[in-house]
């Protein structure tokens, strides 16, 4: 296997500019004869399906909701970075490309994140123009909040609910492309197979999620934004649905996986209450702007009200280790210091798996109805969860997986290693390295979908006669028939344990084992672990139900199969990148605490290939190259 | 405190669209009042799945509150009795020890039933798609901060625009009425100057496309803003008749250029 990057060459500055000049265009006569398949309605989906069509091109676009408003892009809260230097505080292109590529500790290709700083300014154009309510200052101008890992204020938002609203204005683009005939829409459609015919991606197998019908979609390409892989951890911030199994097909077709185990353990999640836990809830990164976070110095006082323990007897940790970034110290930095003080036996809550997110002082420098104007629907949410009242009584957090950096492969201009199969947003590898900080993701998926596709898929379809294909394929008849025969297979079994039970199970090996801190014999015991998971759900998986029906049951079972699998790869891989880096932290590579990178050996990309059931896949390597930034320790202190 | 509940659900089960349906009654023991809503009603379900039999379906997704997929009528009250709250932020400590519990799910003609608590909203997709937008294709925009718009306007969009979909608004209605839906995304955009081109547009092609799915007439019962989840308010009933009654009196129908 081949990782050709194509990035363009010349000055940084000039190749996203040099390239789109470079690209090869489709008459827009011609536009319209060919076909695009977009799987995935986020930020990503909606934004290339919208744009695509607007272009001219016949686009069908899938999901699995009722509708194409609710992908998980709708839970985003906290904002979206861009670098407009609206503040005048010293924000430039140039520094949201590094502060991204320090953020992710030095893993992420240096063109890629410079193109996503550049386009990021018109990111907020667009999505003003499309209506998007962004909070304003008094003067009727934007107004921009701070968020971890910088030091300028370049984070737009709308309330704590910006991802709703940026995901609204996508779908509402989306939407009258579809009126308009643009677009055909399925809804409660979920994509089971990758069709590739010749080499190249042609076209999808999905399942009618109402009726059970198993149905196959030609194409003259493929764009997967079906976002991240978090839910093979089980309790996670993704939405219930969220799922590996669109990508998971695609790697199995012959899609590299790019590092699969970077994983994004968010610091600011509501605690597990119990067993019955079925996800876990983010509370947004922008409460850490005023929040101040503490555990108490003294193990007697975990148990104690905070109100109860003095000030002296208070230890902000993060403004003692951090003292330059304090509270606003990015999310894997901030998590594994949560983990270390819990660790220590100074958590507080139920078991000990707790800090403290304190408003106190904030309330007493702005007052609570300025707090309220910033945070209100947080804490109200916060208070329907818990029962707490954060006016009152410091919020109690915990750090929770929320978001994966891995993801497939793809080059500079988003195809993975199948020609004509395209992977944009949460569900690619790009552009985040090790570790994303706060505000990028929702800015990704948009540069991803409205920036980046409609250029570069031109410039393959111009190489690609369209055809017409239809689905008498036998390459689209085979991947029908797997997909019909899985279904039967985990019908079949009739066993004892539901679907759940196994998602549970897998979740806790992968949390213990590759989770916040990995170390080799915890890895290894994961990879024996993981093999029985899968041997004996596919003896014990009790499903009901049939399959040509609405079966919630054997939906989640498809998944689960999936994350089995995946939960495998995640763990291999952490056990093969013997460094720590931004999230992925090995407990033999550190300093003080602190992630301790080896530049020498792993400033690379693993892109991992399938070799067929039972087969160990192969781990092949894409080597960073950096030109435009010194790879530094990564400092917050 | 963490405490625990046995509660008796009766539940609207109906396996397709055809499939007249009726109640079901399921035991739910040891809830803990920790749990929310959707956590205990994962409970029951692991139990019937044991049993072989077909879990209770109903729409979920964030269970945060934010993706409007979840929804069922609880007790009566779309979403359950708590104000401003979702079926998924609910929870189990809003219930006692002992209590029976109905579900059912929307009922509105233009929300027709799929399966058990679950059912097709594609209507509000259409009446989006219907008008329920600004055209700024991708790559037409001017710099964001070239149109300053007042924060009270800014603040006003962003609370219609609060609107999760759901639907709970219809399922309240005595008549069915999607006319909180429809106001919201109308206030939404002709709130901002944004909007202005296609407001009159807006007004009658959503409210064209509302009829036609079957949605019934809006007769002031103000249910539909006791129920919302987010607090959407009745205002944005009013600005959508302004605007309506506006467009239909000014709105010039397009007229084929050319031959002349
Ligand atoms: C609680 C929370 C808060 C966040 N806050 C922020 C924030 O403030 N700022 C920020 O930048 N980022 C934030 N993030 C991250 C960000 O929201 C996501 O990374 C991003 O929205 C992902 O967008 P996407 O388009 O790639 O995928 P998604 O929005 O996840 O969309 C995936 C789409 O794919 C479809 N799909 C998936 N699988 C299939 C299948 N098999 N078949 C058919 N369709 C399928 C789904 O239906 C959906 O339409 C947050 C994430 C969470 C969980
Ligand atoms: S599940 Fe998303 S709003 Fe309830």
């Amino acid at each position: 296997m081949e990782l050709k990057s194509n990035i363009p060459d010349g000055p940084l500055e000039q190749k996203w500019d040099k390239h789109r000049f470079d690209m090869k265009l489709v008459n827009p006569a011609n536009k319209r004869k060919y076909k695009v398949i977009v799987v995935g309605s986020g930020l990503a989906g909606a934004a290339a399906a919208a744009s695509m069509a607007e272009l001219g091109y016949e686009v069908e676009c899938f999901c699995y909701q009722d509708s194409p408003r609710r992908a998980h892009s709708i839970a985003a809260q906290g904002g979206i970075n861009a670098a407009k230097n609206y503040r005048n505080d010293g924000d430039s292109i140039r520094r949201l490309f590094y502060d991204t590529i320090k953020g992710g500790d030095f893993r992420a290709r240096e063109a890629n994140v410079y193109r996503l700083a550049q386009v990021s300014v018109n990111i907020i154009d667009q999505c003003v123009a499309q209506g998007v309510p962004f909070a304003r200052e008094y003067g009727g101008l934007l107004d921009n909040r701070s968020f971890g890992g910088a030091q300028v204020s370049r984070t737009f938002y709308a309330k704590g609910q910006t991802g709703q609203q940026l995901l609204i204005g996508a779908y509402q683009a989306l939407e009258r492309q579809i009126g308009l005939g643009k677009v055909k829409m399925h809804t409660r459609h979920e994509m089971q197979e990758l069709i590739v015919v010749d080499g190249k991606a042609r076209g999808i197998v999905t399942r009618d999620m109402v009726t059970g019908e198993i149905e196959s979609h030609m194409a003259d390409a493929v764009c997967l934004g079906t976002g991240g892989y978090g839910n093979a951890f089980y309790l996670a911030t993704y939405a219930k649905g969220c799922n590996g199994t669109a990508i998971w097909r695609a790697y199995k077709k012959g899609a590299a996986f790019g590092n699969p185990c970077y994983t994004q353990i968010h610091p600011t999640c509501i605690p597990v209450t119990g067993d019955h836990q079925s996800k876990l809830t983010l509370m947004s990164e922008s409460l850490r702007n005023d929040g101040r976070v503490w555990v108490p110095k003294k193990a007697e006082d975990c148990g104690k009200k905070p109100s109860e323990i003095k000030e002296e007897d208070r230890d902000y940790y993060l403004e003692r280790k951090y003292p330059s970034f304090g509270n606003l110290a990015p999310r894997d930095i901030s998590s594994r210091a949560a983990k270390q003080v819990c660790d220590a036996g100074l958590g507080v809550g139920p078991g000990g798996r707790g800090v403290y997110l304190d408003f106190q002082d904030a309330i007493n420098r702005l007052g609570a109805s300025t707090v309220a104007a910033k945070y209100g629907n947080l804490f109200e949410m916060y208070e329907r969860i818990t029962d707490d009242n954060p006016y009152k009584t410091p919020m109690r957090i915990y750090p929770a997986v929320h978001y994966t950096m891995g993801g497939l492969w793809v080059d500079y201009n988003l195809m993975s290693t199948i020609p004509g199969l395209f992977v944009l947003g949460e569900a690619n590898f790009s552009d985040h390295g090790a570790n994303r900080l706060g505000a990028s993701a929702l800015m990704q998926g948009l540069a991803d979908g409205y920036f980046v596709i409609p250029y570069t898929i031109g410039n393959y379809l111009a190489g690609h006669k369209p055809d017409k294909m239809n689905a008498d394929q036998p390459e689209a008849k085979a991947a029908a028939a797997a997909v019909q025969d899985r279904i039967g297979k985990l019908l079949a079994v009739n066993g004892k344990s539901t679907p759940t039970d196994f998602h549970r199970e897998l979740g806790k090996v992968m949390w213990e084992h590759c989770g916040m801190a990995r170390n080799e014999k915890g890895l290894e015991k994961a990879l024996e672990l993981i093999p029985e998971i899968k041997e004996r759900f596919w003896k014990d998986v009790k499903v009901g139900g049939s399959g040509d029906e609405l079966n919630q049951s054997l939906e989640l079972a498809g998944r689960v199969a999936d994350f089995i699998e995946l939960g495998e790869l995640m763990c291999m891989d952490a056990l093969q990148r013997r460094e720590s880096c931004g999230g992925h932290f090995r407990e033999e590579w550190q300093e003080d605490g602190e992630a301790k990178r080896d530049d020498e050996n792993f400033a690379h990309v693993a892109a991992w290939e399938y070799k067929g059931e039972g087969q160990k896949p192969v781990r092949h390597t894409e080597q960073l190259s950096f030109e435009n930034v010194h790879l530094a320790t990564r400092s917050y202190k | 405190m963490e405490k625990h509940l046995n509660l008796t659900l009766q539940v609207w089960r109906q396996k397709n669209a055809q499939d007249p349906g009726g109640f079901k009654n399921y035991e739910a023991k040891g809830i803990s009042t920790e749990m929310s809503f959707l956590e205990m009603l994962d409970v029951v379900n692991e139990g019937i799945i044991k049993k072989g039999e077909a879990p209770i379906t109903f729409d979920h997704d964030c269970r945060e509150g934010i993706c409007g997929a979840c929804g069922m009528v609880i007790n009566g009250r779309p979403h359950g009795l708590r104000e401003r709250t979702t079926a998924c932020q609910l929870h189990m400590r809003s219930f006692n020890d002992g209590d029976v519990i109905t579900l059912e799910p929307w009922r509105a003609s233009a929300f027709p039933v799929l399966r058990d608590l679950l059912v097709d909203r594609s209507s509000f997709d259409r009446i989006i798609a219907a008008g329920g937008f600004i055209s700024a294709p991708t790559g037409s925009a001017q710099d964001a901060n070239c149109l300053p718009i007042p924060k009270d306007n800014a603040d006003r969009a962003m609370d219609a625009a609060a609107c999760i979909g759901c639907g709970a608004c219809v399922a309240a209605c005595p008549n069915a009425s999607a006319m909180l839906f429809v106001g919201a995304k109308v206030s939404h955009l002709g709130l901002l100057p944004q909007g202005q081109p296609e407001r009159t547009s807006r007004a009658l092609d959503m409210v064209a496309q509302m009829d036609a799915e079957g949605f019934g007439t809006c007769t002031n019962h103000g249910e539909c803003e006791a129920s919302c989840p987010k607090g959407i308010s009745l205002d944005n009933i009013a600005m959508l008749n302004r605007d309506y009654l506006k467009a239909s009196l000014t709105y010039r129908p397009e007229v084929e250029s050319g031959g002349f």
